[in-house]
Order: structure tokens, then C-alpha cells, then sequence
């Protein structure tokens, strides 16, 4: 595509970026090992590695927030030196950071000058700013409004206002850290619109991602990291997901899930015309009918902030609402004294959380009590009338950690010390191995790596296989393929429609996440 | 009561409204900043003694306004370093700092003049004295009419008696606090520098990816706020009282805390919160027992309303009044 016309030109331009040797240590932790790179200008470069493989360690550096400990920077053929994001700046470089550095209840405006207003005064450094912004965005499809505070606006916008933050100081380079992290299927298309037409207009841009789908969607070039090492640095045409996989992990990864037909059993999980009110009287949800049987997975997809987070604290017991629920052909209380997570486990509901570390676990406390949370009151805990059995909390801990492969395996060690797909094990192995009726999964992989997302879906896949219902909520699209019996999507607070895996696809299920019907199916 | 009367009331509030509004808008830079400047009381405090001491033993009151703001600084500088440099408790320094004020000032104060902990009177030219603005009535017209002051102004017209009580006859302190109203505005709403302050004291991270320093950013707000701290303390000595007493700051930094919240980190919105604090102490000031159709409200009740009012207003309830996010946090690099 866009990358077979800028192929020819490489020989005779210095690379935007190159890196010879960079290596970076924390302490004791080597971050970065020798890490050579070159950036062809006028090129997507994807970089891909899972968390803690350096890749953010790397741009850190590139951008001034880091000094490398080794290593020289050449921007455009000449060497670089980037004390600071000034002097990355001055270099050309642009940073789009996957959480965004804005001030919230600044304008769109403030927030692109902040930094290299033209004088003293603001006035006219704004009215300049608006003039160049809307060139940028008929340019790039760039489109915010300028004057919108930063707080009134989505996420995707937001995102567009660091894009323009980095065009407005002149930046050739650019960027841009896991920017599809928080973005919709249809953000993220607009994204990659963005980026190729700059491509088009001759910068660089740098994706880091962990996703293979966008490496594959958008770079022209691929680099690999893997535990602080660049790996290999391939043509994106001449390689596929399974060996970038192979490459980031180290060994052989199962893209697709491996599962057997499910055999549905009965109702476990029976919702009817479900509605909830939130703190702020907002009507999250408008009359949720869903049910789950023993042996499937119910998968819910959707944007995210259309009610699947409501409806998943009101199953796990800390949010009320009304209507009817019922698990196992019993009605469960939604509002009274036995509406409370310990209630919801005592019948037979476990729960990992979509916000692991706000819900799922105390992120200072050693994983031995993590995994005791919730469970804490139950018998093999307990010494004796007053006292808890520290000594076997830690065993059983020892022994969990050792079965789901988490990763040290310290039990003494505080949660938030642990990655992401590690803190994410804790949690699951606590949920899972209560044997629960229901499992209530929660964007089960959100910030876990490639070789712990594989094992977390065979473990909720082994929980189907003994005869569990289990729901799903992600916003992955791909995992809810891969994972669900059965797809519902959910849309401003109802369900827009169920669907079997095989029998839909990522365009129709598009669709009903926006709220489109009428596609003459239903 | 008289149109005179209220005039005379709103007279006495702009003065004592002076030094909580210079200590305000301290807070208001330090904390749009994102420093908490609990220590604004043992900065008034450093700077009343200070200011008051170096008037009386120099006479001057511009030196001793110097050494008072100087001394405001430095303390300043201690919480600056304690809270930017080494990222300690702001709260806590704050505390600190109030204590070690209260204790030194009348330290020193002791073992400098051996009054019982307070400087000697000032007199002369070791004070801020009245200015009399032109076509005021002031003494001069008195002696000329033949009249007392007091029965000349009684006879004047409403606009000449607002003019001469309510406007005129202040010292240069309380036009320089009403003046730092508009300026403070300016400098924070329309000057990069205000743009870079506020944004530190919102999003530091946004700011130091920008390529600006929050560091000198931090720094650069905590001279502004002891340098309008020190005026307060500095009004306070020589300008309202004639020299320094013990404790003679009176929770004044508190109380401007407490406006700031109320004026939500607003330089005009400042200006009325202080104003209205200075107005219940003019009115404590001037009536004792105030008699309310058969119900007395005693004076003691009177005299506790500002700091009533403070807890009241601290306690959340004014509505919601949100403070600069990043506020109270020490800035630590992240990727």
C-alpha cells in the first residue's frame, strides 16, 4: 500500500530516528539492553511487546524523561542529546503518552499552547493557535472544537488534542503509546485514518502496541521487544501474527481459542427487565431481559459506558437496582441486607472485577491476603473463634500462585507490585477456584499481556467445560469472538440483540454497538 | 442606624479585610500552584514582628516593610523546599511552620525588647499613616470651618461622605491589596505565566511534557504568595496596629483559607469573601450587645462569627467549590 512507495526512497534518506545501544537499568532491573533501531522517515514503525518489555522505558528515553545509561540518539543523521521533553521538543518529537497529559478543565486551546505560547500575554498566542488548529484539522481530520473544555469531551477527542498538541509545536515525529487502549472500534479506525494521512504528509510516526492487529493494520515496519532486547525488526509484509506472537513471547502462543461445543444445561443466571438508577439519577439501565446457562459463556459486548459496567455491579452486590434476578431459579435481594458481595458469593456468584485494582484487589497489600478477600470469613481461614490462620493463608496463597503461574511467586509481595496480566492471575484464581455456580468476568484482559490472556481464557474456558455459567464483559471485540457461546450487545442501557459467534461478525456487531438496528435480522 | 454609620462600618471592614485579603490571594497563587499554604498564619505572623521590630528600632516603615516581606519570604522558601524539593507533607510543613512562628516571634520579640514578648509602640514615621486622597475632608478643612472633623463630615453630602470616610484615609497598604485584585486576575487569566500556574497546579504531568519546569513554576508561586503574605503581616504591625503583640495574627490565615475555598481560588470572588469576613469583625467591633427586637446576641457571639463562619465554610457548605486537582501533591516523574 502506502508503504511499496516510500520503500524505494530509504536508501538515500538518513533515518528520522535511529538508536545505537541504548540500555537503561533500574536499579537492579535492566530495562533496556543495547538497543538498536532505525526509523525510516515517512514511515509507520510499529513497536510490540508485551508489558514490562520496555517498549515505554524506550520512548521515555526518546522524549527526555529518562537519560539513558548507555547509548547514542541520532535525529535525522545527526546525534541528538534529549535531557528533557524541551529538548525533544526542539528535535522534532512528539509524544502522544497512552494517559493523556491534559489539563481537564482547560480549553482545547490553552491546553495546545501550553508551553510555547508566543509572549507574555495569552491573547494573541490563542487567537494564533485557533488560526493554525482548524488548518490542522481540515488537513488531518483533526476536528475539536477548540474552545470545548478538555473534561466535556471523549476520549477520542482528547486523544486528538495531543495529536494536535505535538503538529502545533511542529513535530515531524510522532509517538504514540497503546493509543488504542481506551478507543471504540470506530475511534480507533478514525485514528488510523489520522495517522496514515500523516504518513501521507511525511512524518514519522512510532506506535508502540501490544495488539497485533493494529501491527498488522497499519505499520510499514515492525519492531519486537521482548524483556528489555529488540528481538527482531522485520517488514510488516513479510510477516504474520503468529510469528510476531512467537517473537514476543518467546514461544509458541495460540492465537485462537481452542474449545469444544458447548453443552447448555439449565438457567443459572435468569434477568428480568432489570433497571437501575445511578448516584447522579441517571437511568443506566432500561430493562435488561438476559440469561446464562450451566455450561456457556455468555459474552456482552459493547462500548464501554453503555451499562455494562452498571449491570456488573449490580450482579457482583454493590450496586442496587430493580426488577428481578434469579441464580439457580431463586430470586436474589437487589436492594435490602442481602444485596452485598458476601451474600452474592454465598450464592454461589464469584466476581472478577473490570477494575482490578479499584475492585478486585488492595493494591498495597501482599497478594496472600489478596487472595484471601472476600473469602476471608470462609472456614479454612480461621484458627480459632477470634483469631485467622495467618500461616495457612500464606500456603494456600503459595499454592495458588504456583497452579495459575503468577508470576513471582511471592505471596509476601504487595498486589501492586505485581504487572497487570500477574495482578489479573491473583484475582482469577481466587474467583475460580471457590467453584462458583456463576462467574462474572470483567474485561478479563484488559493491560495483561499476550501469554497470560491465553491462559486466563483457558481458565474461564476449563470453568464452561465443568458445567459454569460465566458472563462476559469486554470491550475487545476479538475476545468476545473468541470466547462467547452466545453474544448480547448492549447499547445506552438495553440489550440491542444476541447473536451466535459464528453466525455474526466485527461489522454487524458494529453496528449494534452504536445503537444502529433495522439491519432486517432481528 | 445612619447612612453615616454604615459608611463607617464599611470603612472599618475594608481595613480589617486588608490583611486577610493580602494572605487570600497568597494562598490563591500558592494553591493554583498546587502548594496547600496551611503556613499562612506563621507567615502574617513572622512578618508582623519582623516589619514591627525593624520600624521601631530603624523608624522606618519602609525598612521595616522589607524585612517584613523578607521574612515572610524565607519562611515561604522553608515550606518550598520541604513540600517542591523534597516532597514532603504540605500539610504538615504548614503546621510546622505556624508553630515556629508563634514561638519565635515573641522569642524574640522577649529577648529583643523585654516587654512581654511584643514590641514597643510605634510611632511617626515607624507607621503607615493615613493618606488622604485630594477634595477628601481631613483635618485641614476642620480647621479652616472652625468645626470638629466628625460634625464637617455629619453635614457633608452622601457622595462627599463616601468619599471621605469610606474611600479616602487609608494607608498605601489597603489601595495596594484592593489594586493586587485586578492585577492577580490579569496575571493568572491572562498572561502565560498565569496559563503555566494554573495548568501546574491541575495537571503537573501536562506541564512538564509541555517542556516547562513545575519545579520553578512551584517556586515562582511560593515568592508571590510570601511576598503578599508578608504584606499582610506587614499591615497588620504598622499599618491597623502599632506594633507587634503576641499572637497578633488571630487565625487571620486560617480565616483567609477559609475565603479562599469560599471564593473558589478566585481573585474578585476573593476580594467579597474577605470583605464579608472583615465586615462581621467591624460590626463586632462596633456595637456590643447587638438587640434584635428582645433577643440580645452578646458580643462574645459577635466576636466568634468570622471563625464560625470559617468552620462553616471549610466544613463543606458552601456547595461545591473544587480545588486545583493537583493540589497538596509533590510531582513525582512518571512515564
Amino acid at each position: 500500500m502506502v508503504g511499496a512507495k516510500t520503500e524505494g526512497q530509504q536508501a538515500t534518506v538518513a533515518p528520522a530516528i535511529e538508536l545505537r545501544g541504548i540500555s537503561k537499568a533500574f536499579g537492579p532491573v535492566q530495562a533496556n539492553k543495547d538497543i538498536s533501531i532505525s526509523v525510516q522517515p515517512g514511515t509507520i514503525h510499529g513497536i510490540i511487546g508485551e508489558n514490562g518489555a520496555g517498549k515505554s522505558t524506550l520512548m521515555s528515553i526518546l522524549y527526555g524523561f529518562y537519560k539513558a545509561d548507555e547509548g547514542q540518539i541520532f535525529i535525522h543523521g545527526k546525534e541528538t542529546q534529549i535531557p528533557d521533553s524541551q529538548a525533544a521538543i526542539r528535535a522534532g518529537i512528539g509524544m502522544v503518552f497512552q494517559h493523556f497529559k491534559l489539563v481537564e478543565n482547560f480549553s482545547v486551546l490553552e491546553n495546545v499552547i501550553l508551553g510555547v505560547e508566543d509572549g507574555a500575554m495569552l491573547r494573541p498566542s490563542l487567537a494564533k493557535a485557533r488560526k493554525s488548529l482548524k488548518a490542522l484539522a481540515d488537513e488531518y481530520e483533526l476536528h475539536v472544537d477548540p474552545e470545548a473544555l478538555i473534561e466535556n469531551l471523549g476520549v477520542g477527542s482528547q486523544q486528538r488534542v495531543e495529536i494536535l498538541k505535538a503538529l502545533y509545536r511542529e513535530a515531524d515525529i510522532l509517538i504514540l503509546d497503546e493509543p488504542t487502549g481506551v478507543l471504540t472500534p470506530a475511534e480507533a479506525d478514525h485514528l488510523f485514518r489520522i495517522l496514515n494521512g500523516l504518513r501521507d504528509q511525511g512524518k514519522t510516526i512510532i506506535l508502540i502496541t501490544h495488539k497485533l492487529r493494529e501491527i498488522m493494520e497499519i505499520t510499514n515496519t515492525v519492531s519486537v521487544m521482548r524483556r528489555g532486547e529488540m528481538t527482531a525488526t522485520v517488514k510488516t509484509k513479510d510477516t504474520n501474527p503468529e510469528e510476531l506472537a512467537e517473537l514476543m513471547v518467546g514461544r509458541k502462543v495460540l492465537l485462537r481459542v481452542d474449545k469444544v461445543p458447548a453443552q447448555p444445561g439449565e438457567k443459572v443466571l435468569d434477568i428480568k427487565d432489570l433497571h437501575m438508577v445511578d448516584d447522579h439519577g441517571v437511568e443506566r439501565l432500561k430493562g435488561i431481559n438476559l440469561n446464562v446457562r450451566a455450561g456457556e459463556i455468555l459474552g456482552i459486548a459493547g462500548v464501554s459506558g453503555n451499562g455494562q459496567s452498571e449491570l456488573m455491579e449490580v450482579l457482583g452486590g454493590y450496586a442496587s437496582a430493580t426488577g428481578e434476578i434469579r441464580v439457580n431459579g431463586d430470586p436474589i435481594d437487589l436492594t435490602g441486607k442481602y444485596s452485598d458481595g458476601r451474600s452474592r458469593r454465598e450464592r454461589g456468584i464469584a466476581h472478577v472485577p473490570e477494575d482490578r485494582q479499584e475492585h478486585g484487589l488492595i493494591m498495597n497489600f501482599p497478594a496472600w491476603q489478596n487472595v484471601a478477600f472476600g473469602y476471608h470469613h470462609s472456614e479454612e481461614y480461621q484458627k480459632n473463634a477470634l483469631l485467622m490462620d495467618n500461616k495457612k493463608m500464606v500456603e494456600i496463597a503459595q499454592d495458588k500462585m504456583d497452579r495459575f503461574d503468577v508470576r513471582p511467586p511471592l505471596p509476601g509481595l504487595a498486589a501492586k507490585n505485581f504487572s497487570g496480566g500477574n495482578q489479573q492471575k491473583i484475582v482469577v484464581a481466587r474467583e475460580i477456584e471457590r467453584n462458583p455456580d456463576l462467574l462474572l468476568v470483567g474485561q478479563p484482559t484488559r493491560g495483561v499481556d499476550i501469554g497470560a490472556i491465553e491462559f486466563i481464557h483457558k481458565q474461564i474456558i476449563g470453568l464452561r467445560d465443568q458445567g459454569k455459567a460465566v458472563l462476559l464483559v469486554s470491550v475487545e471485540l476479538e475476545e468476545i469472538l473468541s470466547l462467547s457461546d452466545r453474544i448480547a450487545v448492549m447499547f445506552d442501557g438495553h440489550i440491542m440483540g444476541e447473536h451466535l459467534p459464528d453466525q455474526t461478525d466485527e461489522r454487524e456487531l458494529g453496528l449494534l454497538m452504536a445503537g444502529v438496528t433495522g439491519e432486517g435480522d432481528r | 442606624m445612619d447612612f453615616l454609620t454604615i459608611i463607617q462600618i464599611a470603612d472599618s471592614a475594608l481595613r480589617l479585610a486588608t490583611p486577610l485579603l493580602f494572605a487570600c490571594l497568597a494562598g490563591l497563587f500558592s494553591e493554583r500552584a498546587g502548594i496547600f499554604d496551611i503556613g499562612l498564619e506563621g507567615k502574617i505572623l513572622a512578618s508582623a514582628f519582623m516589619s514591627a521590630a525593624i520600624a521601631f528600632v530603624t523608624g522606618s516603615v519602609w525598612l521595616g516593610l522589607l524585612c517584613g516581606v523578607f521574612a515572610s519570604i524565607s519562611f515561604s522558601a522553608v515550606h518550598g523546599m520541604a513540600s517542591i524539593t523534597f516532597r514532603g507533607n504540605q500539610l504538615i510543613s504548614g503546621v510546622a511552620l505556624n508553630f515556629l512562628a508563634s514561638g519565635i516571634t515573641v522569642l524574640a520579640a522577649q529577648a529583643w525588647f523585654g516587654q512581654g514578648g511584643r514590641t514597643p509602640p510605634l510611632m511617626g514615621g515607624g507607621r503607615f499613616l493615613p493618606i488622604e486622597l485630594p477634595f477628601a475632608l481631613g483635618k485641614s478643612d476642620a480647621e479652616a470651618a472652625g468645626v470638629p472633623l466628625r460634625i464637617l463630615i455629619e453635614q457633608a453630602n452622601p457622595i462627599q461622605q463616601v468619599y471621605s470616610e469610606f474611600i479616602s484615609g487609608h494607608t498605601v497598604l489597603v489601595y495596594v491589596a484592593l489594586l493586587m485584585v485586578p492585577l492577580s486576575w490579569f496575571v493568572l487569566f491572562r498572561t502565560r505565566f498565569g496559563l503555566r500556574l494554573r495548568a501546574v497546579g491541575e495537571n503537573p504531568a501536562a506541564v512538564d511534557t509541555a517542556g516547562v519546569s513545575v519545579i520553578k513554576l512551584r517556586y515562582a508561586a511560593m515568592l508571590i504568595a510570601g511576598i503578599l503574605c508578608g504584606l499582610s503581616g506587614v499591615y497588620l504591625a504598622t499599618g491597623l496596629g502599632a506594633g507587634f503583640i503576641k499572637e497578633m495574627s488571630a487565625g487571620r490565615g486560617y480565616i483567609a483559607l477559609a475565603a479562599l475555598i469560599f471564593a473558589k481560588w478566585r481573585p474578585v470572588t476573593a476580594l467579597g469573601a474577605t470583605f464579608l469576613f472583615g465586615l462581621l469583625e467591624a460590626i463586632a467591633n462596633r456595637y456590643q450587645n447587638i438587640d434584635l427586637g428582645g433577643i440580645v446576641i452578646p458580643v462574645q457571639f459577635m466576636q466568634a462569627l468570622p471563625y464560625i463562619l470559617t468552620v462553616v465554610i471549610l466544613a463543606g457548605f458552601v456547595g461545591s467549590s473544587v480545588a486545583p486537582k493537583a493540589g497538596g501533591q509533590p510531582y513525582v516523574k512518571e512515564r
